[in-house]
């Protein structure tokens, strides 16, 4: 988005958090989009009335299904490792995880669904190999506490923790192909190089995928 | 008299909730089990005004006990209508933009062609004559009145309970007629408990020697104890534990001690009781028994091979479940069944399960999460069908 859209867009469109609008801008206008963890529905409201998406939106918590669902959004309550394989094959151009996958059991499962039923699937999450975390674990001899990842070891629903290069071994694995790669910094705005590149592990706070099997 | 379709007046689209409206339909209804029914006679209530373009309907379905008195005084017992909380002007339902019809479901004893209605044939009422109705055959009927309203689209058909069947057969049957469904608290087929409990209440009617083989209109009988029986077992079904308890709990009736008898020592048995005896007042016991007999019928998947999701194969419909925690007659399974069916082929759904310990009868009852839940899916809709909003009004 250029400097004289974002000034026009600036009294009409409410701004989002900086990291939901990164995924915003990926996704082009009229697609059919799942929100997989759409929380209250912040996104799914924005690229439904922007960019006038076919969205839906899949969430765990009741109390933001009755907040998205209140706001007029088609989400439903479910679980994304056990519902997710009832939506048909490439039923969407786009499927949204945002910040989420390290907080699965089966993190590669999740990944193969999100790739069957979206041509595309756009995925985040935090970096575990930025400097801040290495250091303290290094140093500081203790499970990191950073911007990005802000709960206790004790507290934190994040179970698969995984570095930006860890991420893209498993597209290897998996052989699925990256479309895009961000380095962002924890507010999601984006760092001067690709994910995909030699600084983005050591220096981004987190990443954003654009994947696909296509 | 009834005025045939021929000679009714121009079709109300100005809602005249003080009158009773009726049409009887121009053709016999075939139903679904091959029977041809006539005359049919439906009787509703509108309420708002129909649009130009005529877009701006909502169908309320009403349930197994319901009628079409959705609000205002209800000329029969003299409350509320049964949805007065959701429908009217500024409400959920708002009936200053919306126009809401609601008719009393084929088989009921509000009007509409049932077992208490004479019988063309004898010149006495049906009685066990009247043929056996389904879901499906309820809403067929209903898509009648629809025509001959002239309304070829629904924004929404709602409902709870039985009426949340009616909703699932509007939206697999007449997908091309329905812009949105909510069916509340519902199922997309009666469940072995469900007939089991149905089972229990046609029994007792039938037990009753005033059912007289259904034939008790003929000999001024009315099997009171039997529907009243029947009543109060379905009645506890609508409650939870949760409920009873908070309502009722262990105390006596008017009494310091135990009479070691039967009399109604307890809250909840004279409570029950009432329910019973007004009951019986206001519902026709023959009703009851095809009533139930036609949501024990219902079942979507088997109808689909067994696969639910093939009901809704290519739906245009959008639709939003909602169901509540504390109701095990129509459990969130139940819902969620439905949703994942929807999930199946894609389907534009939203699902929420509410919170709330007041069992089945939540969806009549003041609920704010349901109520703030159902106003965002309607004014959702509504923007999307260009419908005029809270905001725009």
């Amino acid at each position: 988005m250029n400097v004289s859209s974002n000034i026009a867009a600036a009294a009409a469109i409410p701004s989002i958090r900086v990291d939901l609008q990164q995924v915003a801008d990926l996704v082009p206008a009229g697609s059919r989009v799942l929100d997989v963890g759409c929380g209250d529905g912040t996104l799914l409201a924005y690229l439904t009335r922007f960019k006038q998406v076919d969205g839906r939106g899949l969430e765990l918590s009741m109390a933001k299904v009755r907040a998205a669902v209140s706001q007029g959004l088609p989400v439903i309550q479910g679980n994304l490792e056990t519902d997710l394989k009832d939506y048909p094959t490439g039923a969407f151009d786009y499927v949204i995880l945002s910040q989420t996958l390290q907080a699965t059991h089966n993190p590669r499962a999740v990944m193969e669904e999100l790739l069957r039923i979206g041509r595309r699937a756009i995925v985040s999450f935090p970096n575990f190999g930025h400097w801040r975390v290495r250091l303290s674990v290094m140093f500081g001899g203790r499970m990191p506490v950073t911007p990005m990842l802000t709960d206790a070891w004790f507290d934190t629903p994040n179970i698969h923790l995984c570095t930006v290069h860890d991420f893209i071994d498993l597209c290897r694995l998996m052989k699925v192909r990256i479309e895009m790669g961000f380095a962002l910094d924890a507010a999601g705005q984006r760092l001067g190089f690709a994910a995909t590149g030699k600084r983005a592990n050591l220096l981004s706070e987190q990443a954003l995928f654009v994947l696909t099997r296509a | 008299m009834v005025p045939d379709i021929a000679t009714s007046p121009a079709p109300a689209t100005r809602g005249l909730p003080a009158q009773d409206l009726k049409l009887t339909l121009e053709s016999p209804l075939v139903l679904q089990s091959g029977i041809v029914l006539s005359p049919v006679t439906l009787a509703y209530q509108t309420y708002g005004t129909l649009n130009e373009a005529r877009s701006n309907c909502v169908l309320v379905c009403h349930a197994l006990t319901g009628d079409q008195y959705v609000v205002g005084n209800n000329p029969t017992t003299g409350k509320p209508g049964w949805w007065d909380d959701l429908v009217g002007p500024g409400k959920i339902i708002d009936t200053n933009r919306f126009f809401v019809v609601c008719a009393n479901v084929l088989g009921g004893c509000m009007g509409s062609t049932g077992p208490k209605e004479i019988n063309p044939a004898t010149g006495k009422a049906w009685g066990l004559d009247f043929p056996v109705i389904t879901i499906r055959d309820m809403v067929y009927a209903q898509t009648k009145l629809l025509d001959y309203l002239g309304i070829k689209k629904l924004f929404c058909v709602m409902g709870g309970s039985m009426g949340a069947m009616q909703v699932m057969e509007w939206a697999v049957r007449y997908p091309e007629r329905v812009f949105a469904a909510v069916p509340i608290a519902g199922s997309y087929r009666h469940s072995a408990q469900n007939i089991a409990f149905h089972e229990v209440g046609r029994q007792a009617i039938m037990a009753d020697p005033d059912w007289a083989h259904g034939n008790y209109l003929a000999e001024n009988k009315i099997p009171k104890r039997g529907l009243a029986v029947a009543r109060m077992a379905a009645h506890i079904t609508y409650l939870s534990e949760a409920a009873l308890h908070r309502k009722f709990g262990r105390r006596l009736q008017d009494r310091e001690t135990l009479t070691y008898g039967f009399d109604a020592d307890f809250q909840v048995e004279s409570y029950l009781r009432h329910q019973g005896y007004t009951f019986v007042d206001r519902f026709d016991a023959n009703s009851y028994l095809y009533i139930t007999r036609a949501m024990d019928y219902f079942d979507l998947a088997q109808e689909n091979d067994g696969v639910l999701a093939n009901a809704f194969k290519g739906t245009p419909v959008r639709y939003c479940l909602v169901s509540f925690t504390s109701d095990w007659l129509f459990p969130t399974e139940e819902s969620r069944a439905i949703v994942r069916a929807l999930n199946a082929v894609a389907a534009n759904v939203s699902f929420v399960e509410i919170e709330s310990d007041k069992g089945h009868d939540a969806f009549l009852l003041d609920e704010p999460e349901f109520h703030q839940t159902l106003q965002g899916f309607i004014e959702g809709a509504a923007v999307s069908l260009g419908l005029p909003t809270r905001s725009t009004l």
